[in-house]
């Protein structure tokens, strides 16, 4: 049995709190009018394999069209996977029923990107963070429920008369805030954060990351931390999983990743983030991917990044890499490293 | 020798029902031939409305430019006629917008975008037109580029269209290109596409450069002179190095501090500037920045600094500009 990790947050575990295998989720392109037929698939998500452990943060990043809000979404049962186990506390979510599932939805939620669109504008905050207070009927009394929606907005850094307010009348990143707390309210193990910074200023971003730290903190807290800005993605997880057009091609510690990448996306994707500093910028290797990022319902044959990748030869067209233990704890889907 | 484009002291102002709010409130600087300047701050700081100042396409009846003036060429753009200044728009001060999708009209082929913009200077021909927008797509590398002149925005990809978009920007030879978050609506390797073919186009044709963004690192990238707006002032301007060496205003050294940075290792927690940005109709007495800034003084609540010069071609907004800490 292997040595219990240590995380970031102190949190020692060796258990695998999610896991997921051979996931894929197509959704079928269809035409007509009249009747429909289908005509195509959009391979999303294409074969993903990977575990979260207890207590650790583990960031999924990939540029847009590569399946990581898909993954996030298949994980939560908010898709339902075309293909594939999601296991959670090691029950197999995909095989349950909706009824099933609700009691475990408790113990995984989410908070969206984008802050304008993710909060019902009729409602009051308080009703929004209560709401899934009363779903679950986790609240006696209305009083309770009050008192708990105050106690959220408190934790998340609202004063608690925010629980009047219509959601108009707050900044992105109070909203944000509002979104966080409602993710807390049923006191879940399990938190996807799908791009939760993204929408923000970057002086309102630094604020919502450390709040994000600190609740793990306190809470014990797990997360798959979703997003494309590899700096942000960086600064908080513990290991990361490298996504291009529905596959994982990379996984590693953070440390790994970041040092030591060694999938050929890995390392143009982080020759690409602009770092704030000419005299760095100065110095930097400079890796431009040439093309574009094809389309999921035509993808490429063999290794899905072989058109664009400075490495590839010819039998890169024909076999699908395998993401395989290069080194300890850190696996790459390529065989020419 | 006179700059390329000159503003001095422009004030634009909304009539809304909270009061008046003060968009830009009495900006000024300078772009020199050939140059990339970077237009830097959050949302609501008054960049983007600085740059539609400056071609005067500010929102009416709402908004209006009610003071100062912007010489171009020696000309001040704000006293032109509505004819003579779109004969400047478009082509001789080109502009680039954020969302590539909305800017492009959707019921319009790519061709009839450019070779539109060709006629209506009356550059071009029909034929001559056709060709050229061709040119200009194998120019911003597109591939294909005769094949595409048929194709409507939604059949491209973001990078794509704003590629369409800076050719369109090029195809009257302009001497300036106002570029509004050219690549923020962009994944990050594309971003480098645009932005390495942005600087190779403005190097290859001498075209000056404005670039507006909030993104720190694509200014660090790019940029030769950089200035920072916070609520609708400039509160800070040097070169790209010695912003990002020296930064000399407290909002400027809380951006860079709040920021993770690829480059340095990973620090337990990040340093945000505390509270949010001043409504504008509603600016505190004083310098704006003062109730969220770590270094006030007395001072500062009650008299707006003015920018000065505090370095070498540094200048800055800040009253305890020199006792920063490095």
């Amino acid at each position: 049995m292997a040595n219990p990790r240590i995380t970031s947050n102190g949190y020692a575990s060796n258990e695998h709190l999610v896991e997921v295998r051979g996931l894929r989720k197509y959704f079928p392109v269809l035409r007509g009018v009249v009747t429909q037929r289908v005509v195509g698939w959009v391979k999303a998500v294409d074969d993903v394999s990977f575990f979260i452990r207890r207590g650790e943060t583990l960031g999924l990043v990939g540029e847009s069209g590569c399946g990581k809000t898909t993954t996030g979404r298949c994980i939560l049962q908010l898709d339902r996977a075309t293909e594939g186990e999601v296991l959670f506390e090691d029950q197999d979510l995909t095989r349950m029923a909706d009824a099933e599932l609700r009691p475990l939805r408790r113990r995984m939620q989410i908070v969206f990107q984008d802050p304008y669109s993710s909060l019902n504008p009729r409602m009051t905050i308080g009703q929004i963070i209560g709401e899934p207070i009363r779903v679950h009927r986790m609240a006696e009394t209305d009083r309770d429920c009050r008192d708990r929606v105050a106690e959220l907005l408190r934790v998340v850094g609202l004063s608690p008369i925010m629980a009047e307010r219509y959601p108009h009348e707050l900044s992105g990143g109070q909203r944000q805030r509002v979104g966080i707390a409602r993710a807390l309210a049923l006191e879940p193990r399990f938190i996807v954060c799908d791009e939760p910074v993204s929408a923000l200023d970057v002086s309102i971003q630094a604020q919502i990351i450390n709040l994000l730290e600190d609740l793990q903190e306190r809470f014990s807290l797990t997360y798959l931390f979703i997003a494309h800005d590899l700096s942000v993605v960086r600064h908080i997880s513990d290991r990361i999983a490298v996504m291009y057009l529905g596959k994982v091609v990379e996984i590693a510690s953070r440390a790994e990743v970041y040092e030591n990448p060694l999938h050929p996306y890995t390392r143009a994707l982080l020759s690409a983030v602009p770092v704030p500093d000419p005299a760095a910028e100065a110095q930097r290797e400079r890796l431009v991917l040439k093309g574009e990022v094809p389309s999921p319902v035509n993808p490429p044959s063999g290794c899905v990044f072989h058109p664009r990748c400075p490495i590839a030869v010819e039998e890169c067209s024909r076999a699908v890499p395998e993401l395989t233990e290069v080194k300890p704890d850190h696996w790459v889907a390529c065989p020419r490293v | 020798m006179a700059a390329l484009l000159e503003v001095r002291n422009v004030r634009t102002y909304f009539h809304t029902s909270h009061g008046v709010v003060k968009a830009v409130d009495g900006v000024s600087f300078d772009v020199r031939e050939g140059e990339t300047a970077a237009l830097v701050g959050e949302s609501g700081c008054g960049k983007t409305m600085t740059a539609l100042s400056i071609i005067r396409l500010v929102p009416k009846p709402q908004g209006s430019i009610v003071g100062g003036e912007i010489h171009f060429e020696g000309r001040n753009l704000l006293t032109l006629s509505e004819p003579e200044i779109r004969q400047i728009r478009g082509a001789d001060i080109a502009m680039i917008f954020q969302e590539p999708m909305t800017s492009l009209n959707p019921v319009l082929t790519i061709g009839r975008q450019i070779t539109e913009t060709l006629e209506a200077h009356g550059l071009s021909s029909k034929e001559e037109a056709r060709e050229r927008a061709s040119e200009l797509l194998r120019l911003v590398g597109i591939p294909d580029p005769d094949r595409r002149l048929s194709d409507y925005p939604h059949q491209l990809s973001g990078g794509m269209r704003q590629r369409v978009m800076i050719a369109i920007a090029l195809s009257c030879n302009p001497k300036l290109i106002l570029a509004d978050e050219p690549t923020t609506a962009l994944d990050v390797t594309i971003q480098a596409q645009i932005l390495e073919l942005m600087g190779q186009l403005s190097r290859k044709f001498g075209v000056a450069l404005m670039i507006i963004t909030h993104n720190l690192g694509v200014v660090a990238r790019y940029a030769d002179r950089v200035r920072v707006m916070y609520a609708g002032k400039i509160i800070e301007s040097a070169s790209a190095q010695e912003i990002y060496r020296n930064p000399r205003h407290p909002y400027t050294l809380g951006l860079l501090r709040s920021v993770p940075r690829l480059d340095q290792p990973r620090k337990a927690k990040l340093d945000p500037i505390k509270g949010q940005p001043p409504d504008l109709w509603s600016l505190p007495q004083g310098c704006s920045f003062a109730p969220r800034c770590k270094f006030a003084v007395e001072k500062c609540a009650q008299e707006a600094p003015p920018l000065r010069e505090v370095g070498n071609g540094h200048l800055s907004a800040c009253w305890v500009a020199e006792t920063l800490p490095r």
